[in-house]
């Protein structure tokens, strides 16, 4: 059996609300909160970066997972926003979880979808038996141009999943990639914000790709949206995977339990990463989960995950995921999410 | 053993000196000294001082002093003990005239802190903490006292105000002390009206930047009796050590390097803390004056903060506790406050302190000099003979 | 900051190593070439746990240069259960609301960024224990 040994998340815990940002622009939060259906975002401090959320995300997957980690025989850290341009991220998170150095590492970047890759890649390593186990990271302290759309949900967060052959969590069923080049959505070199298509991020680009990779890997398993308890898709806003999911024929409550965006933003590597593991929270042994990431330029990753009787063993081993996400939190106003953000010029 | 004597002492005015530069700041204050000795020359000098190179980008401190006091090709060395380098250059200096390696050697110390900005001295004054596992975290000097007067107010339930009763006695010292940077006194309730630097530390808790120097000359009793001069004859030195970081030491609340080093000074003189007349101590925050009479034995642990509150470390009290102003109002050239401490004290044995603030019947008097959080302790004794 | 400096560190900032003397069992972080109690030149290593009491704190308000942004942010130190004390940050708190005595949890953080180009710094830092 092939599948996640262990899961784990981490979230900053400062939070700003649509309105603190759509005050500064003058633009109409109510708009933002009922079109896009966000209500605030997690917001990254200076002292966190993709590889501080990761190393905690994967310390949570560890204490799940209850391994050795110098079992981990692969460290990959998929992320849009690596804090190094040349340095990989994952020796850092592989030196701090103690699995060096016996291990291969490397850094993966998709836009939204580099953490789904890293769980694909990992799966398919453990299964060629090459390594015992392998860690899969997605996170991100994602950036929005300021006043730009992408400032209401450009947010911060990881999930990591350990992926072995033994005291499996959740077993991969199926797996299945669906890509194009569709650039809805890119960041070029030196440039510190990214661009997007405005709404040719939509239709053409999210829900063509992420409708492709589900309709595909439904076919592939022989199932309908029925045949599953839950779903998970990448949630670059609380609207979008309502939307798809509507369109492929899920009800709410399957979307719900890893429909974190109206109140986590969109975390972009980590988010449909992140949405499992808080949908893994809530599962019982035997349910079936479909998970389909997204990332532009474009392409999705679709998974059918079982939950296995393991799930109620290791479930309380670490903090859960909405718990992160609603406790404990620390809402700042927008000068200081400025500061935190580095959005304001200094002098050298 | 040869015995040893001060016989003479150079200060010069300390503060914010614009238009004076490192060099020139430590010839003056050695020039005064050489003047007060009454002596042609002097045999070695040995500079203390903390940070050249941070604070003006200039090490290798001993031959350039040398150099400038017209003191050509003499031995001369710089001696660094952060915080505490002029009570070590002094102790150098002690050792090397009673060994009977040179006669008349010149104990110096300076710095000049205001060629660099405030966050910089911040940062060149941090360095004489853990680099890799203090500093690293973003700990500053105040910081760490601010954690030491933490614990003790919680611990002895001692009062902010309670606390600002040390400041507000060393601006009443410094008030009469013409070369003190900040010669005026405080009320008491400025204290905690001041802006906070690291709580509960505020401004007035935490002693200056400032550019200074000072020089003592020391040579054997038997030169000092022929340069006719007032014989203030060293009589105890101790110098101790603890551990640098703070966090590794068992009571974080008691300076041990200050108590052993105190400990080796007092049975070296024959003298107990009774026999004190008067003392200069290290009083780079509020909280450290406490605790360092503590550890002298002055005061038990934890009625440090209450004796100073009583008036008894007042210019007039049981024992006088820097007559100068300390650190506080004198000022903190770190390189220099050890070797200013003991210019107040040789005054106050001479029966030579300015405005006032002479202290009768001084015969005994005492020096701590203190570098770090206490990793380093300097202390000395002097008598009038 | 030369690289070489802040790599040699790593064991005891990203994995919290200590090291306990094998004659009389004394610890030590970071770790030491002879124990000072007994002489002892050989250790063992292990790892400190991520919970730990605040012993005592302050609130820097007034920083050296490369934490001047960060200001005013509170620093502490901590005791782990076997006695052992680590000095950091405590961070994701209400400075006011500090007390010798609570409990923290460690993270992952980044503690110096070298001015946007250096290699960046990582160590444990503290939180409030909330959960």
């Amino acid at each position: 059996m092939v599948g996640i040994v262990g899961y784990g998340a981490h979230i900053p815990r400062h939070r700003i609300k649509v309105e603190e940002i759509a005050k500064v622009w003058g633009a109409d939060a109510p708009s933002y909160k009922k079109g896009l259906l966000l209500r605030e975002k997690s917001v990254p401090t200076p002292d966190v970066d993709t590889i501080t959320l990761s190393v905690e995300a994967t310390r949570n997957a560890l204490r799940r997972a209850q391994i050795n980690p110098k079992d981990i025989g692969a460290v990959y850290v998929g992320s849009e926003s690596h804090p190094y341009a040349v340095k990989p991220s994952g020796t850092t998170v592989a030196e701090a979880i103690g699995a060096v150095p016996d291990c291969h590492c490397a850094d993966f970047e998709f836009a939204c979808k580099a953490g789904s890759e890293a769980m694909f890649v990992c799966l398919g390593l453990v299964k060629s038996g090459y390594v015992k186990y392998a860690l899969a990271v997605g996170g991100d302290t994602s950036q929005g141009a300021p006043g730009d759309a992408l400032e209401y949900s450009a947010s911060a967060g990881a999930a990591a999943f350990i992926m072995g052959t033994k005291d499996v969590i959740a077993e991969v069923l199926h797996t299945h990639s669906f890509m194009t080049d569709t650039p809805d959505f890119w960041r070029r070199e030196h440039e510190f914000y990214p661009q997007h298509g405005g709404r040719f991020t939509g239709e053409p680009a999210y829900f063509r790709t992420v409708t492709g990779a589900a309709n595909a890997i439904m076919k592939k398993a022989k199932m309908t949206a029925k045949d599953f308890d839950y779903v998970v898709f990448h949630q670059p806003n609380g609207k979008f995977p309502l939307r798809v999911g509507e369109m492929l024929g899920f009800k709410k409550e399957q979307i719900e339990p890893g429909w974190l965006s109206p109140r986590l933003g969109n975390t972009y590597s980590g988010a449909s990463p992140m949405g499992l593991t808080a949908t893994l929270d809530i599962a019982k042994p035997g349910d079936l989960i479909l998970m389909v990431s997204y990332g532009s330029g474009a392409g999705s990753d679709a998974f059918v995950w079982r939950v296995t009787d393991r799930i109620n063993e290791v479930r309380d081993l670490a903090v859960h995921t909405t718990k992160l996400l609603d406790e404990n939190l620390i809402y700042v106003d927008y000068g200081t999410y400025a500061k935190y953000r580095h959005k304001i010029l200094k002098n050298k | 053993m040869r015995d040893v004597a001060v016989v003479g002492i150079g200060i010069m005015k300390w503060g914010e000196l614009w238009e004076k530069s490192f060099r020139d700041i430590f010839t003056e204050a050695g020039l005064n000294a050489i003047d007060d000795a009454g002596v042609d020359h002097i045999d070695s000098l040995l500079v203390g001082c903390m940070s050249g190179g941070l604070f003006v980008g200039q090490e290798h401190i001993g031959a350039i002093m040398a150099d400038y006091l017209g003191q050509k090709h003499i031995a001369a060395g710089r001696v660094e003990s952060a915080c505490a380098s002029g009570g070590l250059a002094f102790r150098q200096a002690f050792i090397e005239v009673a060994s009977g390696m040179s006669d008349i050697v010149m104990a110096g110390g300076v710095e000049k802190m205001t060629d660099v900005s405030g966050d910089g001295a911040t940062y060149a004054l941090a360095t004489a903490a853990d680099q890799e596992y203090e500093v690293f975290n973003g700990v500053t000097f105040p910081g760490l006292y601010a954690m030491m007067a933490r614990i003790y107010m919680q611990k002895y339930k001692v009062t902010r105000r309670e606390l600002s009763a040390i400041p507000f006695k060393s601006h009443q010292n410094g008030a009469k002390n013409p070369y003190a940077q900040y010669p005026f006194p405080i009320k008491i309730e400025d204290v905690e009206n001041g802006v906070l630097v690291a709580d509960p530390l505020h401004i007035l808790d935490c002693s200056p930047i400032t550019d200074g120097g000072a020089a003592v000359i020391l040579t054997t009793v038997d030169i000092a009796k022929k340069l006719k001069k007032p014989i203030i004859k060293v009589i105890g030195s101790g110098l101790a050590t603890d551990t640098i970081s703070l966090h590794q030491r068992d009571n974080m609340i008691w300076l041990k390097s200050t108590e052993l080093a105190g400990k080796k000074a007092y049975e070296m003189a024959g003298k107990k803390p009774e026999d004190i007349d008067l003392v200069e101590v290290h009083d780079c925050f509020s909280i450290a004056e406490a605790l360092v009479t503590e550890a002298l034995g002055f005061f038990k642990p934890g009625t440090g903060v209450k004796a100073a509150a009583e008036g008894l470390t007042a210019l007039n009290g049981k024992l006088p506790v820097n007559t100068s102003g300390g650190l506080k109002s004198k000022g903190h050239p770190v390189g220099a406050t050890g070797i200013g401490q003991v210019v107040e004290i040789v005054k106050q044995l001479r029966g030579t302190a300015e405005n006032g603030r002479q202290v009768k019947k001084a015969r005994v008097g005492m020096t701590q000099n203190m570098g770090g959080s206490g990793a380093s302790g300097v202390v000395h004794i002097m008598e009038v003979v | 900051m030369f690289p070489a400096r802040i790599w040699r560190e790593f064991p005891q900032r990203y994995r919290r190593e200590a090291a306990i003397c094998k004659k009389c069992g004394k610890r030590y972080f970071p770790p030491r070439l002879i124990c000072a109690e007994c002489g002892g030149r050989k250790f063992e290593t292990y790892v400190l746990p991520d919970e730990a009491t605040v012993v005592t704190f302050t609130v820097i308000r007034v920083a050296a240069q490369q934490y001047s942004d960060m200001a005013p942010y509170a620093i502490g130190i901590v005791k782990f259960d076997d006695g052992l004390q680590m000095m950091g940050q405590i961070v994701d708190c209400d400075v006011d609301k500090l007390k010798i005595g609570m409990k923290v949890r460690l993270e992952f953080r980044k503690v110096q960024s070298h001015d946007h180009h250096g290699v960046l710094s990582y160590a444990h830092k503290f939180v409030p224990k909330w959960y």
